[in-house]
């Protein structure tokens, strides 16, 4: 009796594992192509490589989602931010300890498989906190940037280090929080340190050995296009880093990031010029890391307006044609559409309060207002230094035909030449960067508020607008069922109806919501996950 | 010559020993620009220009999270605090590090310099008896707790502007000192200094000295007040509100 129970045992295990390794089949380029046709994977950083971070799963649905129920939670052993978005593979959920630990879970009750514990040099440098906005997967292998500059490769079945690539220099604020972008056999990465006077970029290697395949500066060198947009040796220094998400065409085989500010941030008489490529979505041949395009959101930028916004791909009937666009809600308040087989400048319009410019000329550039710029005695400038939005990823609904942003309004700065800036108002806190935890909040009305709005591609107005107490660092994550998910400073994550903003559910978390909602399925049934404070939270239906 | 050289490297290694606890006092007037001119580069990103804006800390009034010497927020600046936001500066040295102490030092010990021409002890009878003071405000225990406790307001607010808040209250009210009112259905209107609010709450202390908490969704109202604190502008003397900011400034927390 005992061994057959044992045999039966021995032959269970087998089928569990021959199962597991069948279940596990290896994330194909293919897959992560065609991440629509599995939306109970979530492939991604935002679920597509266009980044429309928009689900076709349909299960919860706007008549339904006040039924939501917490489902699990996992509590991080980390005193940061939780701005990672979890990859869903089949079944198991792959996030990030911060800074650079990797966990995998059981994405139907959050029990843990493996950690992956990676101790970053003490040279590792970060602006804004040792964060990590997630990791990457192609095959088996896992692929995450670490504060300490380097680009690792790891095991996605057994969490084991494959190959570590130093990608740059910790010691000279090098850092790299963005996930990186799988795209055929090369990952892609770039680093953060553009306010500390690194040269930015982007790099290609190859996602078996590890070997850089291709480098793009987004700075050019003496004899380069675009070099005498910078004064004297301002170059060597000037920033415009790389630091979030990309995108990937198939069809143009391209691959767009956005730049950051150039450096120094707020004084700009060192560095003379438009400062390419800060400030830009950028076009690169994804084969050869080869410039094919750019547009530049702000030359010359002296109020640290990064253009890192997530890129978002979308083929629409824009204004009664098919076109190939990419939507972006900038961190300088305007809000552009743009083709993106060509980088023409389609539309562009504020989106919220601005004063820094009044118009485009021709070919898209912005149109300074006289004196909108950092003075001895200070200007008032809106929006404020961590402008309209930051790095939060937004959402389209192919459904809707809306382009969905948490961003905040309302915000101004001081801006004193070659100081930094000076917040308005009693309430310095208007737009603080997100913490871990909540904190009193006093603003009143006057002073900066966050919002979920819906945006028409057509004419980029609002089409509705859920409105917060404080701002946001929250994502925005958009249903089949025609739900909008979202959430904040203030701990609250909420689901609203994607045609009209109506509020439909809401749950308050207890911590700051600094992540982008993401969904996936186990078994037909939905889940949504979502990062607050220092833990994961999960939803679905009972 | 050499005797004077060998005088001046004896003389610069008493001064480097004798540095840490004293050092932010024997800064030079330039040191302390200096000090403000990194401390605008370096620190303020996060910190913010006044130092204040990360909750419990407040870099130009003195308030971290523990008591700490010259010498640990020096530390702190160059090396940072493992496992927490603070970075390491590793570029700056330790002099520059000391010069942003010395030019924090001298935020903290301004407020005791102009508030010279009042008498505390006066000052206190006035905050007591005349000015009914406590009849809102609290210190080391004694008073009402609907106006902000002042047992440490000292530290946390310069001569100057304590002189304003009892000439014109109005003029720059703390945002955590703002004064909120809401009406709930088939109730009075409540009013209190708000605590916290967001989108769909708001929680108060009102003035029965009650922590409330409300949806805002059930109220047929609610909104920012102006300060119930009134004006001394007419009911003291120069030398009266000399005398009681003297008497605030000198309140640096329970003994």
């Amino acid at each position: 009796m005992k061994s057959r129970i044992r045999r039966l045992g021995a032959i269970v295990t087998l089928f569990g594992l021959s199962a597991t390794a069948q279940v596990h089949a290896q994330v194909s380029f293919e897959r992560l192509l065609n991440a629509e046709r599995e939306p109970e994977n979530w492939l991604s950083y935002s679920g597509t490589l266009s980044n429309h971070r928009y689900s076709l799963l349909d299960r919860i649905t706007t008549a339904n989602v006040e039924n939501l129920r917490l489902q699990w939670v996992w509590q991080a052993r980390s005193l940061e931010k939780f701005e990672a978005t979890p990859l869903v593979v089949d079944g198991i959920l792959y996030t990030v300890q911060a800074p650079n630990d990797i966990v995998a879970l059981d994405a139907a009750t959050g029990r843990i498989f493996w950690t992956f514990a990676y101790e970053p040099s003490p040279d590792a440098r970060t602006c804004c906190g040792r964060v990590n906005r997630g990791v990457a997967i192609l095959g088996d292998t896992l692929f995450m940037g670490t504060i300490d500059a380097h680009m690792l490769a790891i095991d996605a079945r057994s969490g084991q280090l494959i190959w570590k690539t130093k990608v740059a220099e910790a010691a000279e604020r090098y850092s790299i929080t963005m996930v990186p972008l799988v795209v055929g056999d090369k990952v892609m990465i770039g680093t953060a340190g553009g306010d500390m006077g690194i040269r930015g970029f982007v790099a290609a290697y190859d996602v078996k050995t590890g070997d850089e395949v291709w480098r793009f500066h987004t700075i050019p060198a003496p004899g380069e296009f675009g070099n005498d947009t910078w004064s004297g040796d301002s170059w060597m220094t000037g920033g415009a880093a790389v630091w979030n998400a990309g995108a990937y065409d198939p069809e143009t085989n391209l691959v767009f990031f956005g730049t950051g500010n150039p450096a120094p941030d707020w004084d700009g008489r060192s560095r003379l010029g438009d400062n390419l490529y800060s400030n830009c979505v950028i076009a690169l041949d994804a084969d050869t890391g080869e410039l094919k395009w750019y547009y530049q959101f702000t030359p010359h930028d002296e109020l640290d307006y990064d253009a890192t916004q997530v890129p978002v791909l979308a083929d629409i009937d824009w204004r009664g044609e098919p076109r190939k666009v990419m939507l972006w809600a900038n961190r300088n308040g305007l809000m552009y559409v743009l083709d993106r087989v060509t980088g023409e400048f389609l539309y562009g319009k504020p989106y919220v309060a601005l004063n820094w410019m009044d118009g485009f000329d021709e070919q898209g550039r912005p149109q300074r207002v006289p004196g909108m710029v950092p003075t001895p005695e200070g200007t008032l400038i809106r929006p404020h230094v961590h402008g309209a939005i930051n790095w939060a990823p937004p959402s389209f609904s192919p459904r809707t035909g809306l382009y969905y942003v948490a961003h905040w309004e309302n915000s101004g700065i001081i801006v004193v030449e070659g100081q930094s800036p000076r917040p308005i108002g009693i309430n310095r806190r208007q737009t603080t960067m997100g913490q871990v935890n909540l904190q009193p909040f006093f603003n009143n009305d006057e002073e900066a508020y966050g919002v979920v709005r819906a945006y028409d591609p057509d004419t980029l107005d609002p089409v509705w607008e859920f409105r917060m107490g404080d701002i946001t660092w929250g994502g925005v994550l958009s249903t089949a069922g025609d739900v909008v998910f979202s959430g904040g400073k203030e701990g609250y994550f909420f689901a609203l109806d994607a045609r009209s903003g109506e509020l439909l559910w809401r749950a308050s978390l207890g911590g700051q919501v600094n992540s982008g909602p993401m969904s996936y399925a186990i078994g037909g049934r939905q889940f949504i996950a979502i990062a607050a404070g220092s833990s994961l939270f999960t939803f679905a239906l009972p | 010559m050499r005797t004077i050289a060998h005088t001046l490297t004896v003389l610069t290694l008493g001064i480097a020993l004798a540095s840490s606890s004293a050092r932010a006092q024997h800064e030079t007037a330039f040191d302390i620009e200096d000090g403000a001119r990194a401390f605008a580069q370096s620190c303020a990103n996060c910190h913010g220009p006044d130092g204040d804006l990360i909750a419990g800390i407040d870099l130009g009034r003195g308030l971290y999270r523990r008591p700490l010497s010259d010498a640990e927020i020096a530390d702190i600046i160059v090396n940072g605090i493992p496992d927490t936001p603070m970075p390491p500066t590793p570029r700056m040295n330790e002099q520059q590090a000391y010069r942003i102490v010395a030019y924090l030092r001298s935020l903290e010990i301004a407020p005791a310099a102009v508030a010279d021409s009042g008498n505390a002890a006066r000052g206190k009878l006035i905050f007591e008896g005349k000015g009914a003071c406590m009849d809102c405000h609290r210190v080391n225990g004694q008073g009402s707790r609907v106006g902000p406790d002042l047992s440490s307001i000292g530290l946390l607010r310069r001569a100057a502007e304590l002189e304003q808040s009892l000439l014109e209250p109005a003029a720059e009210v703390q945002p955590s000192n703002r004064f909120y009112s809401v009406t709930p259905a088939g109730s009075e209107p409540i009013t209190g200094r708000l605590l916290n609010h967001d989108t769909f709450t708001v929680q108060l202390f009102d003035t029965d000295e009650r922590l409330r908490s409300f949806v805002k969704a059930d109220l047929l109202d609610h909104g920012f007040v102006d300060t119930p604190m009134p004006s001394f502008q007419d009911e003291l003397g120069a030398q009266e509100i000399a005398d009681v900011v003297a008497w605030l400034v000198s309140l640096r927390g329970t003994p």
